[in-house]
Formats: structure tokens, C-alpha cells, sequence
């Protein structure tokens, strides 16, 4: 029974719902709030079929207001609810930053830990299909960033789930960033990869575990969402030229599993981080920062792979340019191994 | 007005078609000569052509995620903006901006995809105006959806107090995606908003032009001699689904079907009719709208794709370089 459950696979949008529903099944504190997130299920799946279970009372469809609702998130969760509220894309942040980064974020702190905010703010990110600059940034770097929000990334409909229930669970702000490529969806395909076996009980995935998605022993490329495919597609191809690169998920940014990163880095010597976010100030540095402070002797090579600091832009050829493609990260491994 | 109205109807037509092309036969959204969002306008001519009617090329006008129509009332280069849409170098943003990111400064158009976002410049073009002591107006197009949002509020409250040039134009489609207006207010008049301002509001319960073109003559009128905002709401139609591929499982059917019965367009028409204007003189008006919307099309498809070297131009980047704007490729309409 238990073993048949495990083979069924699902999307990463049916996984993810599947927590939420989970949860709220489990506590009546659980709700869910967001622009069409009630009849349409979310633009990316990510509530589709809550509302019929769950009727309008726990899954809200609210005005296009994110400073209100957000912060009545923030609100609601202070009084000992646990609200799921969607900001639909990671782009829109702007219009209600505030309260997600001075009410969210640090509340518990500035009230010395009197008060919890147990939210989950969910938010597509990620571009591919030229959708220009306000609808394709993936912003990883500006959420882990900013302290006192945990920041979940998914890569896979098996990690979606568990770290939903973890999201949901949790005692403080959660900020779950879901790449838009990877949900499943019918109109946006998903490489290969995302969807995978998921177990029908609830799970948890602890947050600051990464995961090393593939083993190699030549060179470690660090990444997370949809280059976590991109990574391991670009691996098969280094493996035919005889060089194994490591690809080590990493998750969760905020808590960061520093340690495996850093023992995948003593192993292979060589490091390559890809994101999909800006390339300064960002998920790349800190990265290599992290494996430079511990490992600098056992460091021989490093590269990395990030959107060279411009908008994303909209024609095809330009979007292609900027955001990190399987060919580019198998050539950043191969000069790494030279 | 009706040339501009049947311009970006059949423009919005001809844009579907070429969407869908690559996308078949299972919608893939980043597929085809078009790809990412596309939202299109049909059934909202007529707040575009009733208030941009009343416009100068330098008035300035900020729109929204769905853009085509006012631009084209604004009298945007019509080849340029489709080139970008195209996602094509000579577009009129080097393939850099897209269907929802659409500048022309030369007409001093502008729009952008989030939600309330062009209010505040709107509001800003306005402090320009009355700063120089011109006559220039700022209008900002909404949806009805964006009312409810900060920027709008914030931005009615900033023109009011200082009596800025300002229109703020609300399209009401009764949809916000999948959200009907009645889930997410319990005011359906949008115009009542300008009441907390203290500024006048007026609402046309029905999308004819005409209707339009007199309140909006009111509303610009009254910003040119220095007297303040004011806020105008259109009843306009969603024919279609919020973007392309937008399924509307959600929408009742009879929805759709009154939307589409109640047709701006042959409303205009049928007004143009019975003021004496004959069946041939409208015919020629769509056949020179539909010619040009065949001609900026074939021209977008003809123009080369931008060259990635470019992604890094036009930002202030660490080892980037801002050049100054080229100047607009030849070819286009003006
Ligand atoms: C701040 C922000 N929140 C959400 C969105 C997503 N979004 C795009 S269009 C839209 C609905 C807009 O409805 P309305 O203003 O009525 O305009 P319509 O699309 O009906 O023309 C939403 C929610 C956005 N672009 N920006």
C-alpha cells in the first residue's frame, strides 16, 4: 500500500496543494488568501481544487489590495492563524514590500519574541517565456536577503510538498518561492524532472537541507529551481565527455545548508553556482563566499552563473542571453575541470 | 474615433491570430512568433477613443497591461509598437520592453504591467505641466480591478491637493482576471471614489463613445484651465478571456454572451448611420484601419531580431554601458 502510494507521481502544483489541503484538513487556523486563488485555483495551479473542498471562508479571493491583504496576513498570523497569502507574481512585491519586510519579517525581533508571525507567503518567480521585466524576475536573492523570513525553493514535486507542510508548520514567516516552469502547467511545459513519486501521507523536508540531486565527483555546481534541472541535464552531458559534476539543490536559501555545499566543494575542488536571479549582490556570491570562508584551500576553480545585472528583457534572443541555459553551465563546469 | 476604434479591433484580431500561431495545437505559452502574456482590448475601444479624442501628442497618457487600443487612440507609431510586440530591434523599445511595456515618447504614451503602477506618473507629468505652466494634461487608464490599490488611491489624493491636470480613466470590465468586481467591493460605482477626494466623478454605464467623448471633454477641459483631477469610469466589455490562453472556466456563459452582444463598435457605427454618415464612407474608414493594421504588421515581421550584445546596453551595469538613444529606425509611421 505504502509502496504503491510512493509510486504515484504527481506535478509540483498538485503536490503543493496537496500540503495545503493537508493542512488545512489537520487546523481550521489554516486559510489561504490571494487574488484568484478561490474560482481560477491560481493563475499557477498553486490552490487549484481548495475552493471546492474548502468553500470561500478558507480560500479568499481578495481585491488586487497586496498591502492589505499581506499585512492582514501578518495580522491574522499574530493572532494565532496560520495564513497561506499569495503574492501571484514575485514582480508585484513592490506595491507591498513594506509590510512584508518591516511587518513579516520583523515583528518577532523588534518585539523581543512576544510575537509570532506563522505565515506563508507564496509567489511565482522565474522567466523562459519572455515575459519581460515586471513578470520574470526570480528575486531569490532580495527575499534571503532582507532578515527574519525563511526562504523555500522547490525544485521538485516530492520537495514541494514536505516543504509546504514544513512551511505551514512553522513558527515564523515563510517565504515560498515556486518557479512558475516547474508547476506542471499545461500551457507552460516542464522539463523533466519536476514531477516525481510523492508519497499520500504528509511529510516534512527540514529546512537548511539541501540536497544533492546528483553525484559526481569532479565539480560541484551549487543551484536551486529550475537550474537544479537545467544543472542536471547539463551534467548528463559532461558525463559523456567523462567529467561528473555534482549537483547539490540547495532548497532552502534561508536557513542555508552551508555544509554540504562545502563538503561536496573538499570532495570535487571545483565550484559553479547558477541562479536565475541578478548576478550582484546576490545568491551567487554568498555562496562562494560561504565555501571561500571554509573550504579556500580545497577550492581550485569557481564560476558563476547569474542574470548579468540587467531587467529581464522581453524579445526571445535577449531573454536567452541573460538567463543561464544548460549549454552555459556545462561550459562553466568544463572551464572549472581544464 | 470609429477609425481608431475599428483600427485596434482589428488590429487586437489580427494579434490573436498571430499569438496562436506555434501554440497549436496545445496551448504552449512561450511558443510562436509572439510569446509571453498577451492581453487584448477588444470591447474597450471606446473609453480609449472618447477620452484620447480630446488629447494633443503632448499630453501625456499612461495605460496598462492591456494597452493596444489606448495606444492607438494616443496615436502611438503603430509599426514600432508592433515590431516590439514582435519582440523585433526596431520596435520602440529594441525588443526590450513588449506588449506591456510599450514607451512612445513622441506621443507621450507609456504603459506597464502592474497593476496601478502608471497613476503616480501620471500625477507626476501633471506636477510637470503645471510647473511650466502649460495647459498639458496627464491621463491614466485603469481597470477596475486597480482600484482598490494604493498606488490609485495615493495618487487621487496627491492630484486633488494640488489641483494637478490629472484624468484618471477607469475601464470597468466587471472582470479582474477571474475576480468579478461584486467579490472584491461593495461600491460597483467606481466613480464614487472620487467622492473621498473631493473631486468630481462620473460614471457611463454604457461603452458608447459618444457618451464618453462628452465626459471626458468635461474632465480634460476642467484639467487644461487649471482646476483639478477628476476621475471618469467607462463601462466597457471583456469580449475575450483576461489574456490569451485564459480558459474562463469561471465566467458563466451568459457573461460572455452579453459581453459580446454589447458591441461599442457597431454602436458607433449604427450612431454614424443615423447621422447621415452612408454605408460606403464606413466601409472606406475600415478598409483604410484594416489596410494599415495589415501593413504595420507585415512590417514588424520583416524587422531583424535584436542581437544579444544589446541585452546590456540602455542600464547603468557594472561593465555595461548606457548609450544614448538611437534614434527611432526609419520606417515606421511617422
Ligand atoms: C500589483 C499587481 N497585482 C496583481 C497583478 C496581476 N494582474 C494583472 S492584470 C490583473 C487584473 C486586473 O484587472 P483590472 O484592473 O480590472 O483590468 P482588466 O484586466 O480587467 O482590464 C491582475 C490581478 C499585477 N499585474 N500587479
Amino acid at each position: 500500500m505504502a509502496q504503491a502510494a510512493t509510486e504515484r507521481e504527481l506535478t509540483m502544483s498538485r503536490a503543493m496543494v496537496e500540503a495545503v489541503a493537508s493542512e488545512m484538513r489537520d487546523g481550521d487556523e489554516v486559510f489561504v488568501m490571494g487574488e484568484d486563488v478561490a474560482d481560477y485555483g491560481g493563475i499557477f495551479d498553486s490552490t487549484q481544487g481548495l475552493l471546492a473542498e474548502f468553500g470561500r471562508d478558507r480560500v479568499m479571493d481578495v481585491p488586487i489590495s497586496e498591502t492589505a491583504f499581506i499585512g492582514a496576513a501578518v495580522g491574522a498570523a499574530q493572532q494565532g492563524m496560520r495564513p497561506i497569502a499569495e503574492l501571484m507574481f514575485v514582480d508585484f512585491f513592490g506595491v507591498c514590500m513594506d509590510q512584508i519586510y518591516n511587518q513579516m519579517a520583523k515583528n518577532t525581533y523588534m518585539s523581543g519574541g512576544a510575537v509570532n508571525v506563522p505565515m506563508v507567503l507564496t509567489t511565482a518567480v522565474g522567466g523562459t517565456y519572455n515575459d519581460a521585466a515586471q513578470h520574470s524576475q526570480t528575486l531569490y536573492g532580495t527575499f534571503a536577503h532582507l532578515p527574519g523570513m525563511k526562504v523555500v525553493v522547490p525544485s521538485t514535486a516530492y520537495d514541494a510538498k514536505g516543504l509546504m507542510h514544513s512551511a505551514i508548520r512553522d513558527d515564523d514567516p515563510v517565504v515560498y518561492m515556486f518557479h512558475k516552469r516547474l508547476m506542471g502547467l499545461g500551457w507552460m511545459p516542464a522539463p523533466e524532472g519536476p514531477k516525481t513519486p510523492v508519497p499520500e501521507e504528509a511529510y516534512t523536508i527540514p529546512f537548511g537541507e539541501a540536497d544533492v540531486k546528483r553525484e559526481g565527483s569532479d565539480a560541484t555546481v551549487v543551484t536551486l529551481g529550475l537550474h537544479v534541472h537545467r544543472a542536471l541535464e547539463a551534467a548528463e552531458t559532461l558525463a559523456e565527455e567523462g567529467v561528473e559534476a555534482e549537483v547539490v539543490d540547495l532548497r532552502t536559501l534561508v536557513p542555508m545548508d552551508t555544509e554540504t555545499v562545502v563538503e561536496s566543494v573538499r570532495k570535487t575542488g571545483r565550484l559553479v553556482v547558477v541562479d536565475e536571479d541578478y548576478r550582484s549582490f546576490g545568491l551567487t556570491g554568498e555562496v562562494v563566499t560561504r565555501v571561500a570562508e571554509r573550504a579556500l584551500d580545497d577550492l581550485e576553480a569557481v564560476r558563476r552563473l547569474a542574470v548579468p545585472d540587467v531587467p529581464i528583457p522581453y524579445a526571445r534572443p535577449l531573454e536567452e542571453a541573460v538567463n543561464p541555459d544548460t549549454g552555459a553551465i556545462a561550459e562553466a563546469v568544463r572551464e572549472t575541470v581544464e | 474615433m470609429y477609425e481608431w476604434m475599428v483600427t485596434a479591433r482589428h488590429y487586437e484580431e489580427r494579434l490573436q491570430e498571430e499569438y496562436l500561431e506555434g501554440k497549436q495545437p496545445a496551448f504552449d505559452i512561450s511558443a510562436g512568433p509572439i510569446p509571453g502574456e498577451l492581453h487584448l482590448a477588444a470591447g474597450h475601444e471606446a473609453a480609449a477613443a472618447g477620452v484620447c479624442a480630446h488629447l494633443r501628442d503632448d499630453d501625456v497618457v499612461t495605460a496598462t497591461h492591456r494597452p493596444h487600443h489606448v495606444a492607438i487612440a494616443k496615436g502611438v507609431d503603430l509599426k514600432r509598437m508592433t515590431a516590439e510586440i514582435f519582440g523585433r530591434r526596431t520596435g520602440l523599445c529594441k525588443g526590450k520592453g513588449g506588449h506591456m511595456h510599450l514607451f512612445d515618447p513622441d506621443v507621450n504614451f507609456a504603459c506597464s504591467g502592474i497593476i496601478a503602477e502608471g497613476c503616480p506618473p501620471a500625477v507626476g507629468a501633471a506636477m510637470a505641466a503645471k510647473k511650466r505652466n502649460t495647459d498639458g494634461v496627464a491621463v491614466s487608464f485603469v481597470g477596475e480591478g486597480a482600484i482598490d490599490q494604493g498606488g490609485f488611491l495615493e495618487s487621487l489624493n496627491l492630484a486633488a491637493v494640488h489641483d494637478l491636470p490629472v484624468v484618471f480613466v477607469i475601464e470597468d470590465n466587471d472582470w479582474a482576471i477571474s475576480m468579478p468586481k461584486e467579490r472584491v467591493t461593495d461600491v460597483s460605482d467606481g466613480s464614487q471614489r472620487a467622492a473621498g477626494f473631493d473631486m468630481p466623478g462620473v460614471r457611463i454605464d454604457y461603452d458608447d463613445a459618444v457618451a464618453v467623448f462628452e465626459a471626458a471633454e468635461e474632465a480634460v477641459m476642467r484639467a487644461r484651465a487649471g482646476n483639478g483631477p477628476s476621475l471618469v469610469e467607462v463601462q466597457v466589455h471583456r469580449r475575450m478571456g483576461h489574456f490569451m490562453g485564459d480558459a474562463e472556466a469561471y465566467r458563466p456563459e451568459d457573461d460572455v454572451e452579453r459581453h459580446q452582444r454589447l458591441d461599442s463598435v457597431e454602436r458607433l457605427a449604427d450612431d454614424l448611420r443615423s447621422s447621415d454618415v452612408s454605408d460606403e464612407e464606413l466601409a472606406a474608414i475600415r478598409e483604410r484601419a484594416h489596410e494599415r493594421v495589415e501593413e504595420a504588421i507585415a512590417w514588424a515581421k520583416d524587422q531583424p531580431e535584436p542581437d544579444p550584445a544589446e541585452v546590456t546596453e540602455d542600464v547603468f551595469v557594472d561593465g555595461g554601458q548606457r548609450p544614448r538613444a538611437a534614434d527611432a529606425p526609419a520606417g515606421g509611421d511617422d
